[in-house]
């Protein structure tokens, strides 16, 4: 045969095993989740929260504190990493910064995106210490804010840099300052390259265990204010998973398949709301 | 004559090759000026340059002087910039209306430079359409998406949005080359129509159209200005052997 048919039959197939082992993965973690988590799911578990018990596997109880925890963590980072990104991304922009500043910033916010997340934790472990505060919602929003930060830039970058110059041209030549146009126009523009970004920010955020480990404590009840301990759904599992009693465990895989049912709702709920926006995304 | 904008020994540089050379150039106000020449010789890079676009680029050097106004626009800070801008409509080769709806288009302008209330915001909106000759075509939609519009109809909304802030000069980059016949004449006829008010700068490499609607006409050949004034005078008795040339069609 032909030696570029050949070449061209080998990388059909490796491209075809890279799918299969993704998806195959994929395929296996939700199914994981959904038969073992399943079973273990009641209503209790969204309304209640648990007892001392709960923790044995006996008794009444549920992880609302952990689905609360879990929201009111991810949540306010989301909004304050979105705000700062989308402040750093416009001024990543040629309008604002000499291109080799913004080459350097990029590569910054790239490592910093590569580093490890309990490295976050650790940090604002350190400040916290320091600052004789003790664990709360606060510095676990602390933490989660900045590692999301470099993610939701750097996507919010890249969708930015799509804006063509014509466009920005245009608004400039109307008489608009810098900021008018970055805020009214290329904002716009770029809108559903954005919420992308915001959204893979806070499903980051929100299935991040190592970060707020240290940083946001644990706690059986719904925090009331910033400055209370408190659970989330990445810290209840590990708890859970690592009791060596199955049913305990068995709530870790139910804790973890209404953390994936979050994520997936949150992510269709915006998916729906940016249809709103495409419309006036000019091509 | 009256003259709107002059430049004085204009010299544009990107990275260090010399884009335009020595302009010397004078356009009156109130007509309608086309720039010549073929293309890449600098024609855009001229045109950007009276609204200090070229800037946002990399590596743009600019020296000697505009004068608009009696006043050198190159000596303006960079917080007096949208000021000059406002006084140069833009419309570009293909159509980037803003990522919004057409009212908002139109209103966009309107909303920044002045506070206006609803009412004065229509009534502007709709005459600046009408005097696009868009209104009638989109009065019952005006909050639909630009986008929805087709080219032609988007390049009329994009001259709409540029009378709106009420420029004193029309800067128009090839804004038919992109456009189907039907679309191009009505933007030619518009223009015509807005030299009245407005000194038009049309930048063109359709030779035959510089002839239908130009007064005053400009002959650039790589970077430099080869011949510049009356259209009847350039295209009847050219006086520069490359002149000749293009408008016989040996070069461009």
């Amino acid at each position: 045969m032909n030696r570029r048919i050949i070449e061209e039959n080998v990388f059909k197939i490796l491209m075809l095993a890279s799918l299969a082992i993704v998806l195959g993965s994929l395929v296996i973690i939700v199914g994981i989740v959904v038969i073992n988590g399943f079973p273990a799911l009641s209503i209790e578990m969204f309304t209640q929260t648990p007892t001392g018990r709960y923790y044995l596997g006996q008794g009444s109880g549920g992880i609302l504190n952990a689905i609360l925890g879990s929201l009111f963590l991810a949540l306010p980072a989301t909004a304050l990493a979105y705000l700062i990104g989308l402040a750093i991304a416009l001024y990543l922009q040629r309008d604002f910064l000499h291109p080799w500043a913004s080459s350097f910033i990029r590569f910054t916010l790239d490592v910093l995106w590569g580093i490890p997340s309990i490295i976050y934790g650790v940090f604002c472990f350190m400040f916290m210490i320091m600052l004789g505060m003790r664990a709360s919602l606060l510095v676990g929003i602390i933490a989660l804010t900045l590692l999301e930060i470099p993610i939701i830039t750097r996507y919010m970058d890249e969708a930015i840099s799509m804006v063509p110059r014509g466009l920005k041209e245009s608004a400039y030549s109307l008489g608009s300052t810098k900021f008018e146009t970055a805020m009214k126009v290329v904002r716009r523009q770029a809108f559903p390259g954005i919420l992308a970004g915001v959204l893979l920010g806070l499903g980051r955020g929100i299935g991040d265990a190592a970060s707020i480990l240290f940083t946001s404590g644990f706690s059986s009840d719904i925090p009331t204010s910033i400055f209370d301990s408190t659970a989330a759904l990445p810290t209840i599992i590990f708890r859970f998973y690592t009791s060596p009693i199955p049913a305990v465990q068995q709530r870790a895989y139910a804790a973890a398949f209404i953390l994936l049912m979050i994520v997936l709702t949150i992510s269709i709920a915006s998916r729906l709301l940016t249809r709103r926006f495409k419309k006036h995304v000019i091509k | 004559m009256n003259y709107q904008i002059e430049t004085k020994n204009l010299n544009v540089y990107y990275h260090n090759n010399n884009a335009l050379k020595n302009i010397n150039i004078k356009i009156p106000a109130k007509q309608l000026t086309a720039v010549i020449g073929p293309s890449g010789c600098g024609k855009t890079t001229l045109l950007k340059s009276f609204n200090r676009l070229l800037e946002i680029q990399d590596d743009v050097k600019t020296s000697g002087q505009i004068l608009v106004d009696g006043e050198n626009i190159l000596d303006y800070k960079a917080s007096e910039v949208p000021d000059i801008r406002k006084k140069m409509g833009l419309l570009s080769q293909k159509p980037y209306p803003l990522p919004m709806s057409i009212y908002e288009n139109v209103a966009y302008g309107l909303r920044i430079h002045h506070n206006k209330t609803k009412e004065e915001l229509d009534q502007a909106v709709e005459n600046c359409l009408q005097e696009a000759g868009l209104w009638n075509e989109v009065k019952d939609r005006l909050h639909d998406p630009a986008t929805r519009l087709s080219l032609g109809q988007q390049q009329r909304l994009c001259l709409a949005r540029a009378i709106a802030v009420k420029p004193e000069v029309l800067l128009c980059d090839e804004p038919t080359s992109a456009l189907d016949p039907i679309s191009a004449q009505q933007i030619e006829k518009l223009l015509l129509k807005l030299k009245k008010e407005f000194t038009v700068v049309l930048v063109t490499h359709t030779l035959r159209q510089a002839k239908r609607v130009a007064d005053y006409v400009i002959f650039i050949y790589f970077g430099e200005v080869l011949e510049q004034g009356p259209a009847k005078e350039v295209f009847n008795h050219p006086k520069h052997p490359q002149t000749k040339a293009y408008l016989v069609g040996e070069i461009g």
